[in-house]
């Protein structure tokens, strides 16, 4: 157990060194993460739609491609000099090769929602007061069991044809629920409704998370057998 | 080829079961007082409905039996599965609206459980593309398999959500806690119905299973 989850931390630090050096992934995604939050800001009419109307959606669709794009990057890494080959050589086991890049996965798409988040607020001028807390587990809840699915799906996309398509396509009908609710519980949290109307939400995202991060780790090792 | 023979038997038979049922559903099934003659057009919908949902069901059993026993059969079941499930899932993605017009007044609401069943749709298309877009023949029945697992997996959350938001769909009227309120006419041609859709699913695979296999053969896969 503990070599377990040592090799998936040797894995995940490698990873989220080699992005701390270069940080070509983590500022494009950045940027990213800002022009889309623009796009909303400027596709909406001010005097037709309130900004507090439209900052739930902005929210979760500016999260889901930036995820997207993070999630695409982590095996195409080990694609190059067929790094993947001698991971596979290594004598860490498949299930911590998968919880490492599950790891270094959640920690750059963490850092993406901690920059996007205060600049949500302060386009959309939503206050958040006593919400913050609740709506910060939201995006945790939500961001753990989309970047689960989306770690296993790109171990599969990156070795298909249209690499870059491939896993927007096969992911985005998976986390459309779990964006559903979370989309819901945030417009709840903005209106400053009462938790207690969320927790149907957040039942549902922890399940999902807790059966498909379980899934995703029993899956992996048939993707990468040889 | 003596399977693709056998499929193509079986389809024939059940479409002309299939105008059966609706001979019975038109002349001797009573007209529902609310929604008038468009209700006809349940007894393909909702048939057709559940067999999508268990076409991408035993497409995940197929998926989880072949990565233990890597047997190539569990493989064509799997793709014939999505293919005709997809098939299936667009008979009522097109069907729904027509009714939908009808008692609903417009083509398409964004409703929850129109929407769930899209996103289902959506699961076995990204299903049949991945199929299409790994060239290797190693990896492609396994990608799969894995991929027919996880959509399986998702089928019960996308049910969950149907009953967290209260939307415009009729609710249920056969399988649900209660007894079904269906009366007993319609739930007889219902029934029949649902029958001939299990022959349709069954004649459908085993012709999609036949030229699976052919392809193979031929070093087309």
């Amino acid at each position: 157990m503990s070599d377990l989850w040592r090799d998936a931390w040797t894995l995940a630090r490698k990873d989220l060194l080699i992005e701390y050096r270069s940080r070509t992934a983590f500022l494009s995604a950045a940027v990213f993460t800002v022009l889309v939050l623009l796009v909303f800001v400027f596709g909406r009419d001010p005097t037709a739609v309130a900004a507090v109307d439209l900052a739930p959606s902005a929210l979760w669709v500016t999260f889901t491609f930036a995820a997207m794009l993070a999630l695409n990057r982590a095996f195409q890494l080990e694609l190059e000099n067929q790094a993947f080959d001698g991971l596979l050589l290594s004598p860490a086991s498949r299930w911590s090769l998968f919880l490492g890049k599950l790891v270094g996965n959640l920690v750059f798409v963490g850092s993406i929602e901690a920059l996007g988040l205060p600049l949500f607020v302060l386009f959309f001028n939503v206050s958040l007061g006593t919400s913050l807390f609740p709506l910060i587990g939201v995006l945790a809840l939500a961001t753990v069991g989309f970047v689960a699915v989306g770690t296993l799906f790109s171990a599969m996309a990156i070795r298909t044809r249209f690499a870059e398509l491939m896993l927007p396509v096969l992911l985005l009908p998976f986390v459309l629920p779990p964006l559903m609710w979370a989309a819901q519980a945030t417009t709840a949290l903005l209106a400053a409704r009462p938790l207690s109307e969320i927790r149907g939400s957040l039942y549902f995202l922890a399940a999902y998370d807790i059966v498909f991060v379980t899934v995703s780790i029993l899956l992996f090792p048939f993707l990468v057998e040889e | 080829m003596k399977l693709a023979r056998v499929g193509f038997a079986i389809t024939v038979v059940s479409f002309v079961l299939l105008a059966g049922v609706y001979v019975r559903a038109f002349a001797f099934t009573p007209i529902e007082a609310a929604q008038g003659p468009a209700q006809k057009i349940f007894y393909i919908h909702m048939p057709a409905a559940v067999w999508t949902e268990i076409a991408v069901i035993l497409l995940g059993i197929a998926g989880i039996f072949f990565l233990f026993l890597k047997d190539k059969r569990l493989d064509r079941f799997a793709e014939a599965s999505a293919e005709v499930g997809t098939a299936l899932g667009a008979v009522v993605l097109g069907t729904g609206p027509i009714w939908g017009k009808t008692v609903w007044g417009t083509w398409w609401a964004w409703e929850p459980r129109l929407t769930l069943f899209l996103l289902l749709f959506l699961l076995l298309v990204g299903y049949l593309i991945l199929r299409g877009a790994v060239t290797d023949d190693v990896l492609r029945p396994r990608y799969a398999a894995v991929l027919g697992i996880c959509c399986m997996i998702v089928v019960p959350f996308v049910h969950l959500s149907v009953y967290m938001f209260r939307g415009l769909h009729p609710d249920p009227v056969v399988i649900k806690p209660s007894r079904p309120s269906l009366p007993p006419e319609m739930l007889l041609t219902l029934g029949l119905s649902f029958a001939v859709f299990t022959l349709l699913y069954i004649g459908f695979v085993a012709q999609r299973v036949a030229l699976a296999r052919l392809r193979e053969e031929s070093g087309h896969a």
